[in-house]
């Protein structure tokens, strides 16, 4: 499996990094959303895509819509990971075409979850033991 | 000092054995420091020494405390994918179509923790089961732990609750969100009702129900207590009644009288006779 982490935080670029490591998913990276595109446009196309919300140069809500023009991408789930918690905005996330809606702080068994919600999920170990977990980023 | 000696370990088993009949193993010597030491900082003592002799003399708000921080509070909503796909599919459609004329749905979620499960049930009826909108609906959540039965019934999640587990399409159309927290809709949280209730004690006089959640909560239990709570749950099962167990749980060899069902991944038991 293929994920896509865009974030312009490195930190929280790595913390997915792992994350989603830990459940055999190989993991690219983009620090904005033109760079996201770019990403996607050289491919593989990812499985998911890890969006953050507020970023430079394209921000997530721009990059979903954006996403969502092409349809050779309809198959890759989008989940927004961001502190952006209004309700108008997450249904604005979720019209534009985002799959799913993570917000932070998080734990890794929520991201497990989440891709389970997507119906991705990885069959490697769990997120974490359950004895903690929690990333407050 | 937040280590617990072998004699603090041992007096605190025999009390959560007797308290609430949870079976602290040896090797759960690092959970009773992970989770008392956030009470031995609130209380103001200096160590899980201390929280012991104070239950000792019979310290009451520390012995809430302590059986609070060491139930197991672990959830998440729409726990685990296979009982709530069954919920959906096989016992909600069977336990509804058997209630049609009485208008009536009982359902008790009986180790409720922080409410997350009967919420989601509440989400599931009101999403996908228009039909009994108009009908007297009971939906019951019960936990021996005084925090969490309050944290159920003020209905506020923190973002890294309320990321466990619940579809982005419930958040936006359950939930609002207020001064930081997620707040369950008011519509929701009134069909609800959150009591404390020790499984293990002896029950009192209640209701029956259509369907008992009683999920991840025996396997803290001896095999006798195990025995008495199902046979409990059991008389307090109505006729087409289902019981729900968590997934390392099951009645077999511990009670007779329900039929086990397997369905997509789990076992659901219904209680014979039906």
């Amino acid at each position: 499996m293929h994920a896509l982490v865009v974030d312009d935080s490195r930190a929280m670029r790595s913390l997915l990094r792992q994350i989603l490591g830990r459940l055999g998913i190989d993991v690219a990276e983009a620090a904005d959303g033109r760079a996201a595109i770019d990403a996607v446009v050289a491919g593989p196309l990812p499985d998911v895509a890890l969006v953050d919300w507020h970023m430079p140069v394209m921000d997530g809500l721009e990059l979903v819509t954006e996403m969502r023009r092409h349809k050779e991408w309809r198959h890759m789930a989008i989940m927004m990971v961001t502190t952006e918690s209004e309700h108008e905005n997450m249904v604005r996330a979720l019209l534009a075409g985002a799959n799913e809606y993570l917000i932070k702080p998080f734990s890794a068994d929520a991201v497990l979850e989440k891709l389970s919600l997507l119906g991705l999920a990885p069959e490697a170990t769990p997120a974490s033991d359950h004895q903690g977990g929690e990333y407050l980023p | 000092m937040t280590t617990a000696t072998t004699e603090d370990f041992h007096f605190l088993q025999q009390f959560l054995l007797d308290r609430s009949a949870i079976v602290l193993s040896e090797e759960k010597h690092y959970l009773v420091e992970t989770r008392l030491l956030p009470v031995v900082q609130r209380a103001g003592v200096g160590s899980i020494g201390e929280l012991v002799r104070a239950i000792r003399r019979g310290d009451r708000d520390v012995e809430v405390a302590v059986v609070d921080a060491m139930t197991t509070n672990e959830t998440s909503w729409f726990r685990d994918a296979a009982p709530f796909e069954a919920l959906r599919k096989i016992v909600l459609p069977e336990v509804i179509a058997a209630n049609v004329v009485r208008r009536k749905l009982s359902i008790w979620s009986a180790a409720c923790s922080t409410g997350q499960e009967l919420y989601s049930v509440a989400m599931i009826l009101d999403a996908e089961f228009s039909e009994v909108a108009s009908w007297k609906l009971d939906l019951h959540g019960t936990d021996l732990s005084t925090t969490v039965v309050d944290k159920a019934r003020s209905g506020h999640f923190t973002a890294l609750e309320i990321n466990r587990g619940l579809p982005a399409s419930h958040l936006v159309r359950y939930f609002r969100h207020e001064g930081g927290h997620y707040v369950i809709a008011d519509a929701l949280r009134s069909k609800v009702r959150f009591e404390l209730f020790n499984l293990a004690k002896p029950w009192p006089p209640m209701q029956d129900y259509d369907i008992i959640l009683l999920r991840n909560v025996l396997i803290y239990f001896d095999v006798a207590t195990k025995a008495k709570v199902l046979e409990e749950a059991k008389a307090h099962l109505r006729p087409s009644g289902y019981l729900l167990l968590g997934t390392a749980e099951s009645p077999r060899g511990l009670v007779e009288g329900f039929h086990s069902m397997p369905a997509g991944g789990t076992t659901i038991y219904r209680k014979e006779g039906a």
